[in-house]
């Protein structure tokens, strides 16, 4: 197991009806490793990210976290006690948000670890304190989500997420849904993670913030990865023609 | 206008609206009831389940309350369920507006943002826990005006059970006109009647409305 790579996804594909929107895909990810997936909208990014917490479960190939298979073919009982368990290990912090509305941010933290870790009150509390404390939000821990701006509510998402203590972290999209001013206090966050060697696979459009933090950038388009390497290789000197134009398009739509 | 008729009768219809009111209430519950069971049924994942409250639903909402109080009421001796007019007026009409509860429950189910059933999931959360703590929390909220309007169409509802002789308020009108002939000032009065149960019902969910909306 120790050879083993920390998230391993084999020969991956996915459809939905007649159409296919991934396409043999294959990636592996180190621990502490931060990997960045870009590329056109309907390129699939976003569904390889759920097809690694069987949001969007994959029609064939394998995930594999940590030496646990997360899409396991079982019975629906078992399955859904298997996939309840696994998902504790990966966190999510989504486009738009998805806080509870009807709690404060106390309550959107301590929820779940109360529910599935068997903590107590008083630990849950801690545990939203400190977790809060992390994306300097701790003021703010009674308000409710519409109280909040739309950076202080993903920062609170990424606590929420946090508070399982996951293995990994998948961001989709974190800023995307973010007036443009807000998207720094988000950046900063998750540059701040990466400091602490969170295991983060992250989709996004903001090829600047992939360039400055990920180890790795994944180039996909029409269901493939098209082109793998450091932020370097992909963003300097891309090798695939593909690469080069959504390159060149996204960063003078950028500018 | 006979006014002084009016102010005889108007301690019994006082009595007659106590039996609505008493109706109502009980209506109210078990279509609750009906309705809540009638949601989870439509919102299954079994087809099997789905299939009996579609039905549940297409068969009430497809034909008259006045026929099934009536198919319950006199015809149910004849397999073997014997009713009094009260209660088979209470589950008539509870079985009625629960398969519109069921609607409404459902509806308010199902615009419950999606994204809120996947977050709770990606924590690690349940099916179940997720609907107890995350979806219905927030449905309840988004349903307590439309099940307002099917709780004013019950208390009006309850009119039809004079046809199985419920001494409620339309009854009593009916019976005061046999012996008065004096129709306008009998319906007048339980139509009064009715208003204010109406008047004050609404003004009760249009607090509740207030009080469970989120800040």
């Amino acid at each position: 197991m120790s050879d083993a790579p920390f998230i391993e996804i084999r020969n991956a594909a996915k459809s939905f009806g007649a159409l296919e929107v991934l396409k043999d895909i294959n990636l592996t990810v180190e621990k502490g490793q931060i990997v960045a997936i870009i590329g056109p909208s309907g390129s699939g990014k976003s569904t390889l990210l759920r097809a690694i917490n069987e949001l969007d479960p994959l029609t064939s190939g394998e995930v594999w976290l940590d030496g646990v298979q997360i899409n396991k073919d079982l019975p629906f009982r078992q399955y859904e006690k298997h996939v309840n368990q696994v998902r504790q290990d990966i966190g999510m912090v989504f486009q738009h948000f998805n806080l509870f509305p009807h709690l404060t941010v106390r309550g959107n933290i301590t929820l779940a670890p109360k529910m599935l870790k068997g903590l107590s009150d008083k630990e849950v509390n801690e545990l939203a304190e400190e977790q809060l404390k992390r994306v300097g939000m701790l003021e703010r821990i009674d308000y409710y989500p519409s109280q909040l701006s739309g950076g202080q509510k993903q920062r609170v998402a990424i606590a929420r997420a946090l508070a399982m203590k996951p293995k990994v972290m998948l961001f989709d999209e974190a800023t995307s849904a973010l007036d443009p001013e807000l998207v720094e206090e988000v950046n900063l966050v998750m540059k701040q993670l990466a400091e602490e060697h969170m295991t983060m696979i992250i989709v996004t459009h903001e090829m600047g913030f992939a360039q400055d933090v990920c180890d790795r950038v994944l180039f996909m388009d029409q269901g493939y990865v098209v082109e793998e390497g450091s932020p370097d290789v992909v963003f300097r000197n891309p090798t695939q023609d593909r690469t080069k134009d959504f390159l060149k398009k996204h960063l003078q739509g950028q500018n | 206008m006979d006014f002084d008729l009016m102010m005889r009768v108007f301690p019994f219809f006082l009595e007659a609206a106590l039996v609505t009111v008493q109706l109502s209430i009980l209506t109210a519950i078990l279509g609750l009831i009906c309705g809540s069971l009638g949601a989870a049924a439509r919102l299954s994942r079994l087809r099997f389940f789905r299939a009996i409250g579609a039905t549940y639903v297409s068969i009430i909402r497809g034909t008259p309350a006045l026929i099934q109080i009536f198919i319950l009421y006199f015809g149910g001796p004849q397999i073997g369920i014997q009713l009094d007019a009260f209660s088979a007026g209470v589950i008539g009409l509870s079985v009625n507006i629960g398969a519109y509860m069921t609607e409404t429950i459902r509806g308010a189910i199902i615009s419950v943002d999606k994204g809120q059933m996947e977050a709770a999931r990606t924590l690690g959360m349940s099916r179940w826990q997720t609907m107890r703590n995350v979806i219905i929390p927030q449905a309840a909220r988004l349903m307590v005006r439309p099940l307002g309007v099917n709780i004013n169409a019950l208390i009006k509802g309850t009119a039809l059970v004079a046809a199985i002789s419920v001494i409620e308020l339309t009854y009593t009108a009916q019976r005061y006109i046999g012996s008065t002939y004096k129709p306008f000032e009998m319906f007048l009065i339980s139509g009064a009647l009715y208003m204010i149960i109406i008047y004050v019902t609404g003004r009760g969910i249009a607090w509740l409305d207030r009080k469970v909306q989120i800040t």
